[in-house]
């Protein structure tokens, strides 16, 4: 017990002096996982709010498919990934495996079907509201397509958000394609799992305090998000 | 109508110019959703740029037909044709649907006002959508955000978003239901100035008042079907049909 708490110190005492390794690992991971974000939503923003008004075959699909793939195991994109990368693999001759960019890979494939499932859904609503009038006013498809997206910008933060959330707090994708190689791919979710293993509690723990700051400071702009919204919009 | 309504200092909108829409022939329209039909061949023609009042009891059809020759829903059978032609995204453009309840984009009042006019090949837009901030009172309110406005300034912006279109028909569907009297003055002020600039206006309301005082011609529908298309005066002084006439005396009309 002594020792834990003894930990909780060590680690309160890294966060403050902001240790030169923890500083590392965080910008790291904040460098990935704002980047596999921005990669997801310019693919997922788009194709979220086609997939919310258009109607064409095989859309039913594709809804089903970006609903099913939001519980994607991270593991699993993990291990797709690293077989695409690694030397034997069809992309293994760009020597991405083990890079960040890897990374970047698996976290954007693990969270642009959250980005597309939960975007359908808010621009579905949004078009539901819209529809008659933009039908009425001969709006064409693609200018429809900006302006829903533009007025849900609120509620697409919030979705950004959730991306973003379960990207950072990730491990198994990371951890096999990045390899949580010192200096070069390792972020905090890897970090805590060694140096959890390793007994080295104090780092761990400072990882972990910093990470659940970030879900708190996610979730704390996604409620005041939601306020902002609110009291600027009468719904 | 127009001593009534005219506001001092706002001159009439411009004449419009090019081609008719006119005449709207509609034949044999029914209209069916759900097992339920709401139009049971309807037979119109409208030929005069005269103001065109929709009556009729709830539940007679009134929105469904607006919806209906505006090409938003598809007829269940019969033929709508705007002077002679099929409804299409070409014949919708030249024309402009004000709803009951305005659907506004979350945005400022002239930002709502430049996606409209974005839609559009229009040159000098700025100039337009300067003048449509004028003609609608809007011009102070123009950074708001749309959606804070009141129901009475919605409406106004909603009217101002469709008439910047520049369409030849413009239909209303109770543009004034639930709006306090001033802003009903004020949205009716904007009515008879797009009626005297060539607009055909179709109007859906409830208010007989309203209907007296826009109306130059009355549509009486009941039950899904036309009872009564006459000249105003001589539809709420000698209404032709049983029901158009126990409708304006007040009884109820299922």
């Amino acid at each position: 017990m002594q020792d834990f708490a003894h930990s909780f110190v060590l680690a309160g005492n890294l966060i403050l002096q902001a240790d030169a390794a923890l500083v590392e690992i965080v910008g790291l991971s904040l460098q990935v996982t704002a980047t596999a974000l921005v990669v997801s939503a310019a693919i997922g923003l788009p194709l979220g709010a086609i997939l919310a008004i258009a109607r064409f075959p095989g859309r039913m699909v594709l809804v089903v498919l970006s609903n099913a793939l939001m519980g994607l195991p991270p593991v699993v994109v993990g291990l797709t990934v690293y077989m695409l990368l690694s030397n034997a693999g069809p992309l293994g001759v760009l020597g991405l495996l083990y890079t960040p960019t890897a990374m970047v890979i698996a976290q954007s494939i693990l969270i642009t079907p959250i980005i597309i499932a939960l975007t359908r859904q808010v621009i579905a609503d949004l078009h539901q509201d819209y529809s008659d009038t933009f039908r009425s006013m001969v709006v064409p498809g693609h200018t429809a397509v900006a302006a829903l997206l533009w007025d849900a910008r609120y509620s697409l933060m919030t979705v950004l958000l959730a991306g973003f959330g379960r990207a950072i707090a990730e491990v198994g994708a990371v951890m096999i394609v990045g390899g949580n190689i010192n200096h070069v791919t390792r972020v905090m979710t890897t970090a805590i799992a060694l140096e959890t293993s390793k007994g080295e509690l104090a780092l761990a723990l400072a990882l972990g305090i910093v990470l659940l700051l970030i879900a708190f400071a996610v979730n704390g702009s996604v409620a005041l998000l939601r306020g902002a919204e609110r009291s600027l919009v009468r719904v | 109508m127009s001593e009534v309504l005219s506001f001092p200092g706002h001159a009439p909108l411009k004449a419009r110019t090019g081609r008719s829409a006119l005449p709207l022939s509609v034949r044999q329209l029914t209209f069916r959703t759900e097992g339920i039909d709401i139009l049971r061949g309807v037979n119109l023609s409208l030929e005069s740029n005269d103001l065109t009042v929709l009556m009729g009891p709830n539940g007679a059809g009134k929105s469904v037909f607006l919806r209906l020759i505006h090409g938003l829903l598809q007829p269940s059978s019969g033929d709508i044709r705007w002077d002679g032609a099929p409804l299409s995204k070409a014949v919708r453009r030249s024309q402009a649907l004000v709803f009951q309840k305005p659907v506004l984009l979350r945005r400022s009042v002239r930002a709502n006002l430049s996606f409209a006019l974005g839609l559009r090949g229009f040159v000098n837009r700025s100039a337009r959508l300067e003048q449509a901030l004028a003609d609608s009172g809007l011009a102070d309110l123009a950074d708001r955000p749309a959606r804070v406005l009141s129901g009475g300034e919605q409406q106004r912006l909603a009217l101002a978003r469709a008439l910047i279109l520049d369409p030849k028909v413009l239909f209303l569907d109770e543009p004034t239901a639930n709006l306090d009297p001033a802003s009903v003055l004020m949205i009716e002020d904007v009515i008879g100035r797009v009626r005297a600039s060539g607009v055909k206006i179709i109007l859906v309301t409830h208010d007989a008042h309203q209907a007296r005082r826009l109306g130059e011609e009355v549509v009486f529908l009941h039950k899904g079907r036309v009872s009564e298309h006459s000249p105003a005066d001589l539809f709420f002084n000698q209404p032709q049909s049983a029901e158009a006439e126990a409708y304006l005396n007040g009884k109820i009309l299922v």
